[in-house]
């Protein structure tokens, strides 16, 4: 394939919620391990750490995601190369 | 700080901050990819399905639907799950099968363009002028919503929260265009889902469950029967009776199937352009038919995170219990009283701990910045192509047009402050919004769909039947006990969300009465003039993606509308 291709890179929606939601997942698990846990509030759960571990899978799921079958960026648009959508 | 109704940490500031940061950014990646105004309105028709299906709920998923509903659901109830099972996944299962061929296959760039191929210029004016106002409207009262929330955040006076809140929004859009736009709704869908999923879970955690939700529910009925509807009413969807407020059963039913599923729904998920416009811009026939398919999945769940916890507000937050016991109380995060729009707000409060606050609130700010962008966005496009471009000034290039539509979404900012005191008037943000939809989109959705089966119907009965279905709603509004506020005189015994139904009922009915019958007396347009637009004049293999046979089943069109079609019944039949 003699076309030259580039990936979207940063820009690729993936890598922005993937890096935004893992983000979130750290900060939540920091304070739910050393924040106050205010377990009258939430009935007795840590609820931080809870959501945060989830939020860190699927953030680290989207960045797998966008790594594993990155878009490419056709040179022409017309040609039309779909990406992994 | 202690008279905010949240009190928000380092942390929650924090979380906070970064979202926007996010934010901006998009915005200014995004502006070095625009090289035209394709670009700009449509982001150069180039997004994959998955992106533009999520951002055609997300569009939706603004402060409208977040507050309205949940508030909705503190109020009525399950019933309230009508507007998602009856109302929007058949609708938009019918856009993405049905109509999406004809939108994307004419190359039109907004729907107001097509009623302008079809019908000629009086149906073009009516739909895009009507369209436009309706943007400005609703950009407002997604606006003070977010205002109010900044309101009761910070504590700063409302007009403040209005014009920063509206500055915010302003420079995203301006930056990015339609693309930012819709990457960032994207974004927010997960931040939303980030934000109340949790929310939900703790919340019915702490009320004990499923079950200590409906004895919660129950008792507060049998507590305050006058002001209460009975318990039976809030946890069974059907007949809906608390919904449309009608006292027969059968026409509570035929009230929510017709008015609200066939005609409010249809006519706001198939003709609206601010959903419409996410699907033209996809990469191809397949992708764009596929937009509002893939979108019906995630918004089938909605209803979990939006209705449920308004549920729980109203067992577990006292002051909810307070409202829905009749009782006034102080506070809110309008400053003027409690509503049951604060049910979500208030509910945060009492069960979320510092940090997941900070992302529940990030995902409220998130949503109602983008419900605005959306509606924004929507707004600029139809003012440059279909109003300055058609009518004003006419043969200008491409970079002109783009300048027009920055000053357009300058100007739509700036009225959407001033709607947004408008909208401050109304307790119940939905009733008013159902009304709007009545009057815009309910004749609207008949006009199109005889337009689009019937080659005889003419451009003289486009517009007529458009504006006698208008004024039809708009009669019935003023008939009614209060669809129009002050404005409704009472004459005809029908309230709350049933007289916006019966309004959307009258609307459509009146337009294909009135579209045979004009058509019987005017001249239609030429057939040579139809293709693309009129289903019998348009060769099959206009209407669907060559390529698509070839691929796997799930990434077929009618495949994946069939299983959303039997998911959503199992819904209804479950609850």
């Amino acid at each position: 394939m003699p076309r030259t291709q580039h990936t979207a890179g940063a820009f690729d929606i993936r890598n922005i919620i993937g890096g935004l939601i893992g983000l979130y997942g750290i900060i939540l698990v920091l304070m739910g391990i050393f924040g106050d846990k205010e377990l009258d509030k939430t009935g007795g759960v840590n609820a931080n750490l809870w959501a945060g571990l989830v939020m860190l899978v699927i953030g680290i799921a989207f960045l797998t995601w966008a790594r594993l079958r990155p878009v490419r960026v056709p040179e022409h648009p017309e040609s039309g190369e779909r990406d992994a959508g | 700080m202690a008279s905010t109704i949240i009190d928000a940490q380092f942390v929650d500031y924090l979380l906070i901050f970064i979202y926007f940061a996010v934010v901006l950014g998009i915005g200014l990646l995004a502006r070095r990819q625009i090289s035209d105004s394709l670009d700009f309105f449509l982001s150069g028709r180039s997004l994959p399905a998955w992106v533009t299906g999520l951002a055609f709920i997300s569009a939706n998923l603004g402060a409208v639907e977040i507050m309205g509903m949940s508030a909705n659901g503190a109020q009525f109830g399950i019933p309230t799950v009508h507007y998602f099972w009856i109302g929007a996944i058949p609708a938009m299962l019918f856009l993405g099968v049905v109509m999406m061929p004809f939108y994307y296959g004419s190359k039109v760039r907004s729907v107001p363009e097509f009623m302008f191929k079809r019908f000629g210029t009086g149906a073009h004016l009516v739909n895009a002028i009507s369209f436009a106002v309706a943007q400005l409207l609703i950009a407002g009262i997604n606006l003070f919503l977010l205002g109010s929330i900044i309101h009761a955040l910070l504590g700063w006076p409302l007009w403040v929260a209005l014009i920063v809140a509206a500055a915010i929004v302003l420079s995203y859009i301006t930056l990015g265009g339609l693309s930012a736009a819709i990457y960032n709704e994207v974004l927010q869908f997960f931040v939303i889902v980030a934000a109340l999923l949790p929310l939900t879970l703790i919340g019915l955690h702490r009320i004990g469950g499923w079950d200590g939700l409906k004895d919660g529910i129950t008792s507060a009925a049998d507590a305050h029967p006058d002001t209460i509807a009975p318990a039976a009413d809030q946890l069974n969807s059907w007949p809906g009776t608390a919904l449309t407020g009608f006292s027969s059963d059968f026409w509570s039913v035929v009230g929510i199937v017709f008015g609200l599923g066939f005609v409010l729904s249809f006519g706001y998920w198939t003709t609206n352009f601010v959903e419409v416009q996410r699907a033209m811009a996809s990469n191809s026939i397949s992708s764009a038919r596929k937009t509002p398919i893939i979108g019906s999945y995630p918004k089938m769940f909605v209803p979990f995170i939006t209705i449920l916890p308004g549920m729980i507000a109203a067992v577990l937050v006292t002051e909810i219990a307070d409202v829905k016991a009749g009782e006034t109380v102080a506070g809110g995060a309008s400053g003027e009283g409690v509503t049951y729009n604060d049910s979500l707000l208030y509910l945060m409060r009492d069960v979320l701990p510092n940090g997941l606050l900070g992302v529940a609130i990030a995902g409220l700010l998130a949503a109602f910045m983008a419900g605005m962008a959306a509606n924004v966005s929507a707004f600029n496009t139809v003012w440059s192509y279909d109003l300055w471009q058609r009518y004003v000034v006419k043969d200008r290039g491409d970079q002109y047009y783009l300048v027009v539509g920055r000053i357009a979404t300058v100007a739509a900012v700036i009225i959407a402050i001033f709607t947004a005191g408008l909208a401050s008037n109304y307790s119940n943000v939905m009733n008013y919004l159902q009304t709007l939809f009545g009057f815009f989109n309910a004749p609207l959705f008949a006009t199109f769909i005889v337009g689009m089966f019937w080659k005889r119907m003419t451009p003289t009965a486009g517009w007529v039947g458009l504006v006698a279905g208008t004024l039809a709603a708009v009669l019935v509004g003023v008939a009614s006990e209060d669809a129009l506020g002050s404005l409704s005189q009472g004459w005809i015994g029908i309230s709350g969300q049933g007289a916006s139904f019966v309004a959307a009922g009258a609307a459509f009915v009146v337009d294909v009465v009135l579209s045979v019958v004009v058509s019987g007396f005017t001249r239609p347009k030429p057939v040579e003039e139809l293709r693309g637009l009129v289903y019998s004049e348009t060769p099959r293999e206009d209407l669907v993606d060559p390529e698509e046979a070839s691929r796997p089943w799930y990434q077929r069109t009618l495949p994946l509308a069939g299983i959303a079609l039997v998911m959503v019944i199992i819904l209804n039949v479950i609850f």
